[in-house]
């Protein structure tokens, strides 16, 4: 096995070598003609013959007990097979390798919670026995108004603690120029297309468990604690997930409530959560209050910065957003103070959703560096220029690469950011006022552990095998390419087996993690078999050209598949942190645009266009790449304008849990947008030298528009989205 | 009750609660066709009944006695892919594909309304619709992306209308 642990920077020579031109190019997808004719099996689908359907009972009040079910109803249904309750095992909400919730209870945490299963011959009377089963409830006063719960200073949740460098207090006191603001953000629902879904089945002591979850390898060992059984015992498959932005990184009631089904009807059992309970069993982002504070001189060089916040979680679950993840590498200043409360609230459970900390974070601080900037007369990116660290601002470590000044510069060359007027709602188009804004974009990367196994076989044809997702993120088509890059393979060459917990174990996709991880894997799987084929050609593993399924060295040449004849190379590769991770600060970066038409009549905003430009360390796939980052992109725009949760006070219910009133982004929002990419290979942070694209996007994205809102107007919003009441009564004569 | 899905003639007993997405999901097995909301919010279940595009979630199945139904199997299959589905590929029109097998019925059924002259919200002469990319985002807003590869999807769908 080809094990790297990144204690120093690493590049595989082949990937350098580059003799097939795969890896980055922008290929079409490798599954695509199975997503695009419908064949390609999401969880619930192709389920084996004599499949039931679960039907999940939900908790009808926002705090309190079960005291009773009364089933018989429902059980006396024709096509009911079982009425499930009180199974100990039956948890009380999403659980992950980390934090288990609640197994067994009757304890209701909040409104929407799974408390009873109805398993039936078919959905529709499954859906029905469901709405007959009757539960009898103790309700409590719940906590649902955010403004009201108390907030806590010492805790111990959240895997960020607080950072308290210098004297914030006495720096802000002595700074000539400070900014102090105060913004929230709105709950935020992950609201992946294809709702979570399970299809399990047993065979004899053996569970499968088809899920729609971005982390399997995880999902595994979670599900086997909540069955009390020996993780050797359950197989996780997803084989294709439809959309995940952290939602289903860990494992929902639902999962459970299947295998706990199959077992006790002795059938295969499938479940999808109806689109609103989405909403209640599955994470969504925390909303958050954040007070930025900024102390500077007249010139703009920050010496204070203080990013606190509060954030909401409920009483069974222990994830807290890392507001300041962000910020903490972003701009200079010795005396800095980082710290995020916790306020405990009766409400489904807050987690990660695409970039946590910074897709919120960053959009506070951004908004905050746009305001500094008018009060101190400079351009904003003159601002961050004069702000732009040489080490980890916060840790004193090393950068490995950070091109962030490159991508304001280029960004703004692409976008014609010298037109835009510097004084705000100095242009106009009719009814249209029209601005310009931008922001920074950051979003940490880490180095984790992943394997991955690659089989080159008797026909000269490559196998990769890991149990990474693609949950979008175009992950069977960047392994492809780099097993087909690493062998000199052509795309047509490469089988890729992904989605089974049976192959050997990456990291899943979150994080922005997956790609850099599973890829690198893959590569160093790949450097074994070059030096089994060295030996096999009698040259130097480094003497070997490799394309097209033929190699070379020392003046001979032979196709793969005859070197290879009756004994297939099977190798493993891992790669995983090390002291190099340890000793540097890494992150993706980039510079987002923004241009806006605010209606002065209605206060409605239309973004005219986008463009982003993006330090993400190596590309593995342009294509794929690009339109992760764009999607990212198009979250900013609506989190910025459109999307928001929100709760009832008086019953912890959302007002807005389906697609019909919490509004992400249609085709009809989105204008023309444009992503570069400056590519440096990042060899510290991991052997593929790819950094993080998936969640880089939303960072900045929002608080550009926002910007570019103010630019137009004049109005700065601190209470996110922007919507239209917020605007009206601020915006200047018609 | 009789059908005609992707040009056979199919036969079912459905039960009379179950959505026309449903039967075809579970009692066709053509899952190409997705439930994303169940409440004609999302498009995810896009299908052309007698050539129209409607949401699959929120008709009853038994409401389509000798319709002439096509699902995105009918449309090509993945060796002979209809050009519209090989222009999403070819664009990267979608992420986790989820939401494209609704969104390629919905494109074809609506170049084809586009065709017949029909405006839309946005639409400058009512008279005689151009289909520019305003009028394709316009037209396509009933089909949620979550992954929002938007603008690939409308780089996909204007090529097949420009060929
Ligand atoms: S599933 Fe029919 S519109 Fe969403
Ligand atoms: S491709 Fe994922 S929802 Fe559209």
């Amino acid at each position: 096995m080809s094990d790297v642990a990144m204690d120093a920077p690493y590049r595989p020579a082949a990937l350098d070598r580059a003799e097939q031109g795969l890896l980055g190019k922008p290929i079409d997808r490798y599954e695509g003609p199975l997503k695009v004719s419908g064949a390609a099996p999401y969880a619930f689908e192709q389920a084996p013959e004599g499949t039931a359907y679960l039907a999940i009972v939900t908790a009808a009040i926002g705090r309190g007990r079960v005291t009773g079910i009364d089933a018989a109803a429902a059980e006396a249904m024709p096509g009911v097979l079982k009425v499930i309750h009180g199974d100990p095992r039956m948890p009380a909400g999403e659980g992950n390798s980390r934090a288990m919730p609640t197994m067994g209870g009757d304890e209701i945490f909040h409104y929407g919670q799974g408390i009873a299963l109805v398993v039936a011959e078919t959905q529709e009377v499954a859906r029905e026995a469901a709405r007959r089963v009757t539960v009898h409830y103790d309700e409590q006063p719940g906590r649902f108004d955010a403004a009201e719960v108390e907030v806590q200073q010492d805790h111990k949740l959240g895997f960020l603690p607080p950072v308290n460098r210098g004297d914030l207090d006495a720096a802000l006191a002595q700074a000539e120029v400070v900014l102090d603001r105060t913004f929230t953000t709105p709950i935020h629902f992950p609201a992946a297309l294809e709702p979570h879904a399970t299809l399990a089945w047993w065979e004899g002591e053996q569970l499968t468990v088809r899920s729609s979850n971005q982390v399997i390898g995880g999902a595994k060992g979670t599900i086997a604690t909540a069955l009390g059984i020996d993780k050797d015992r359950v197989r996780v498959l997803a084989p294709y997930v439809g959309g995940g932005f952290g939602g289903k990184t860990g494992v929902g009631q639902e999962a459970v409530f299947a295998a706990i089904a199959a077992e006790r009807v002795g059938r295969p059992v499938k479940v999808a959560l109806t689109r609103r309970q989405t909403a209640y069993m599955v994470h969504h982002r925390s909303p958050t209050t954040q007070r930025l504070r900024i102390g500077c001189d007249r010139d703009g060089r920050i010496g204070a910065m203080g990013h606190e916040s509060v954030a909401y979680q409920n009483d069974d679950s222990a994830f807290l957003e890392p507001v300041p993840f962000g910020t903490l590498p972003l701009y200079a200043g010795e005396a800095r103070r980082f710290r995020t409360d916790l306020a405990r609230i009766d409400l489904p459970a807050t987690g990660a959703v695409r970039a946590p900390g910074e897709a919120i974070g960053t959009f506070a601080v951004e908004c905050a560096m746009d305001e500094l900037a008018e009060q101190l007369g400079l351009d904003p990116i003159e601002l961050r220029r004069r702000n732009e660290p040489t080490r980890d601002p916060t840790s004193g470590k090393r950068f490995t690469t950070r091109r962030l000044l490159d991508c304001y510069d280029e960004g703004a060359r692409r976008f014609g950011w010298d037109k835009r007027e510097s004084t705000p709602g100095s242009r106009r188009e009719g009814e249209w006022l029209i601005g310009m804004g931008m922001a920074a974009a950051l979003r940490g990367n880490f180095t984790v552990n992943a394997e991955a196994e690659v089989i080159l076989g008797a026909d000269g044809r490559a196998t990769v095998k890991t149990d990474m997702t693609d949950i979008g993120t175009g992950t069977y088509t960047i392994l492809a390419q780099t097993v087909g890059e690493m062998l000199g393979l052509p795309i047509s060459a490469i089988d890729v087996v992904i989605g089974d917990t049976d192959l050997p174990p990456s990291a899943g996709s979150g994080g922005s993690f997956g790609a850099g991880s599973a890829c690198a894997a893959a590569a160093l799987a790949c450097e074994d078999i070059l030096t089994e084929l060295a030996l096999r050609m009698n040259a130097a593993a480094d003497d070997l050209r490799l394309k097209d399924g033929a190699v070379t060295a020392g003046g001979r040449t032979s196709p793969l598949a005859d070197l290879v004849r009756d004994r297939p190379i099977t190798a493993r590769g891992k790669t995983s942190p090390g002291k190099e991770s340890q000793a540097t600060s890494q992150a993706s970066h980039g510079a987002q645009f923004a241009e806006v038409a605010v209606s002065a009549i209605t206060g409605e905003v239309r973004v005219r266009r986008m463009l982003g430009v993006f330090d993400i360390g190596r590309v593995l796939n342009e294509k794929t790449a690009r339109n992760q980052i764009v999607g990212g992109m198009v979250w900013g725009l609506a989190y910025a304008l459109t999307e928001d949760a929100v709760v009832d006070p008086r019953n912890g219910r959302f007002v807005n849990p389906d697609f019909g009133e919490y509004h992400v982004a249609v085709s009809a929002d989105v204008p023309r947008i444009e992503a570069h990419f400056i590519e440096e290979i990042d060899d510290s942070a991991n052997p593929a030298g790819a950094k993080g694209v998936g969640e880089l996007g939303i960072a900045g994205s929002g608080a550009a528009v926002v910007n570019a809102i103010h630019n137009a107007t004049g109005v700065r919003i601190y209470d996110m989205p922007v919507t239209l009441d917020k605007l009206l009564s601020s915006l200047p004569p018609v | 009750m009789r059908f005609t899905i992707n040009g056979s003639k199919r036969e079912a007993d459905p039960d009379i609660r179950a959505s026309l997405l449903d039967v075809l999901r579970e009692e066709f097995a053509l899952t190409g066709t997705k439930k994303g909301c169940d409440h004609g919010q999302c498009g995810a279940c896009t299908v052309l009944v007698n050539g129209r595009r409607i949401n699959a979630c929120l008709t009853l199945a038994v409401m389509h006695q000798d319709d002439d139904i096509l699902t995105i199997e009918g449309l090509g299959s993945s060796d002979t892919l209809h050009p519209m589905q090989q222009a999403f590929v070819r664009h990267d029109g979608y992420q986790c594909g989820y939401c494209t097998p609704g969104q390629i019925c919905s494109a074809v059924g609506m170049l084809d309304e586009v065709a017949k002259g029909w405006p839309s919200h946005v639409t400058d002469d009512l008279s005689a619709p151009v289909l520019n990319d305003a009028e394709i985002s316009e037209r396509m807003s009933g089909n949620l992306c979550r992954c929002s590869a938007y603008p690939t999807i409308v780089d996909a769908i204007r090529e097949v209308h420009e060929a």
